[in-house]
């Protein structure tokens, strides 16, 4: 037992204050706001008026609110399969490279270091563009493309594809980390007793890189619910808010219509998807909370 | 002769998804050095000459004389005030000395997952009132309480790689808890904020939506701002659009590829679990 270790004391606080201070004035406090200003009607500047339910009723009968709530719901769904496995898959791959495994991740992991607003624009103007773009290039060349950004049908895949290039390299390197300290032993034993690639990933790998997969399923269900930069840059939540997030739908009500009442209001919807995640959190860090 | 098929196919994958990672970032260098008119014929053909036009022409389109120092004022107090609030809090929740250790770790474990509409909207009709909107350093202290969590809880476990004992014989030897952290366990965790500082200024440089929202107006602009406010006004020449991409895109490869270990270190840190 450690001396220093049995008491707790109010003699460490001065460590701790400076930061739940910034914490609570920047997050805690502005979020208690808004969880008063959803039951108001504000716009902001003048004076906050009581409103009870009316911007939670107001958007269930909303058909962009569900769009949008949909749309988040397709977004989770994607990306919890398609760089899911994409990453599991390479990071498998990378593990077979002795050398070139430090390459490969430096070069995944470039688009992930970059700033949405060069990514986004990179994509815009150079991929989906039908004019300058890669897609301009092979409709020059005969196929019947379109910039799969301005139509309903494409627009939240094609966003979501650029997103996905930038993020899936980081699941790759964080999946490969947790690979690397797979017990050397245990593969070679099951590399002797025959066991193919698959097998061995299977029955030795997955489950020993299990607690990893399951704290990156939690943070990309809480970050798909949270996304807002790559929509917002590129699509605006169009074309006929086929794009529209819950995240940029609350953005769009607080400053371009200025209900911050009801922005508010889908803020505690989004925080409410965000909350059931928080908790699946928290409980995958339950062991940094032990006694 | 399957073994060796399959390890061709491995190989091939490989070589694909970096090819996919490197295509979008190639395609800005070839075009950033095109005229537009060369980029509608074929945004695929290498540039015919290593025209710096574009270049000029972006730099003064974007304002990145402006935006430079904005992102560096940024940048730099987000990493300061991250880092100068997260380190010390990190040490008595580490060593547990703290009374609510537990509730305040929970406390911030949630606020990783806040959504930033959650709080934004209060947050900048106060900060408007203030006239704090467009004030690098107000903005950057939200990037920093954004950071904050997450910068704790990972310099909290470079604190637990440092023997308890330490802490002890200084006790012992009759030093306050500021001296403790000071002079026995700041030195050793040095690592740790070098590696949150790196992690938290990429952060800060390419913060979207924070930025955005509180740096309006020009004078304000960081060169992430001031790129995108380019393209209302040249953003038909994708050539010039493309040279303004690579001036903010470069300096983050070179210091990425640079400090490569302590990214991957930093990204993985709290990542891994086992």
């Amino acid at each position: 037992m450690s001396l220093a270790g049995t008491q707790s004391s109010w003699r460490y606080a001065p460590f701790v204050l400076p930061a739940l201070l910034l914490s609570a004035a920047v997050v805690l406090v502005p979020a208690v706001l808004t969880l008063l200003i959803a039951f108001t009607d504000w716009d902001g500047v003048s004076a906050p008026s009581w409103n009870g339910l009316d911007n939670f009723r107001d958007l269930l009968s909303d058909f962009t609110f569900w769009r949008s709530l949909f749309n988040n719901v397709k977004w989770s769904v994607i990306f919890l399969t398609l760089p899911m496995a994409l990453s599991l898959a390479v990071a498998s791959l990378l593990r077979t490279r002795r050398r070139s495994y430090a390459v490969y991740q430096v070069i995944f992991l470039l688009p992930y270091v970059l700033s949405p607003i060069a990514n986004a624009s990179i994509w815009s103007n150079m991929i989906f563009d039908q004019i300058s773009g890669v897609v301009g290039f092979m409709r020059a060349h005969g196929l019947p493309l379109r910039d799969p950004l301005g139509h309903v049908g494409s627009a939240l895949y094609a966003v979501a594809a650029a997103d996905m290039w930038h993020f899936w390299g980081y699941l790759t390197v964080v999946y490969f980390a947790a690979m690397r300290q797979v017990p050397a032993d245990q593969l070679e034993a099951a590399y002797l007793e025959g066991a193919g690639p698959w097998q061995i990933f299977r029955h030795v790998t997955l489950p020993n890189i299990a607690p990893t997969v399951a704290l990156m399923l939690v943070l990309v269900t809480i970050f798909s619910f949270l996304t807002f930069d790559y929509v917002y840059l590129m699509t605006g939540g169009g074309p006929a808010r086929a794009t529209e997030l819950l995240s940029t739908l609350a953005y769009g009500l607080a400053f371009r219509t200025f209900e911050v009442g009801k922005a508010a209001a889908v803020a505690l919807c989004m925080s409410l998807f965000g909350l059931i995640a928080a908790c699946a959190y928290v409980w995958t860090s339950r062991e940094s909370l032990r006694a | 002769m399957r073994r060796h098929l399959a390890r061709v196919a491995g190989h091939a994958t490989l070589l694909i998804a970096a090819a996919v990672s490197l295509a979008p970032l190639t395609l800005v260098v070839l075009n950033a050095f095109k005229p537009h008119a060369a980029i509608v014929q074929d945004p695929l053909s290498l540039p015919t000459a290593l025209a710096l036009n574009n270049f000029r022409a972006a730099w003064a389109g974007g304002d990145f004389s402006i935006g430079l120092i904005n992102s560096v004022l940024l940048t730099g107090t987000t990493v300061l005030v991250t880092v100068g609030f997260a380190a010390p809090a990190a040490f008595p929740l580490a060593r547990r000395r703290i009374a609510y250790w537990k509730l305040i770790s929970i406390y911030f474990l949630c606020s990783v997952t806040v959504p930033i509409q959650l709080f934004l909207f209060p947050l900048y009709f106060v900060y408007a009132r203030l006239g704090l909107v467009g004030n690098v350093f107000a903005t950057a202290c939200i990037i920093a309480a954004i950071n904050l969590p997450l910068s704790i809880l990972l310099l909290r476990t470079y604190v637990v790689a440092i023997p308890i004992e330490l802490d002890d014989s200084a006790l012992m030897d009759g030093a306050s808890p500021w001296q403790i952290f000071r002079y026995v366990i700041a030195p050793l965790m040095r690592p740790g904020m070098v590696t949150v500082a790196v992690v938290v200024a990429l952060n800060a440089w390419n913060e979207f939506l924070i930025t955005s929202t509180f740096q309006q107006g020009s004078s304000g602009f960081t060169m992430t701002l001031g790129y995108r406010a380019m393209t209302s006004v040249m953003g038909a020449d994708r050539g010039i659009m493309m040279a303004g991409a690579c001036i903010i895109v470069v300096p983050v490869v070179v210091f990425f590829l640079l400090l490569q270990r302590l990214f991957l270190e930093g990204m993985t840190a709290g990542a891994v679990k086992g």
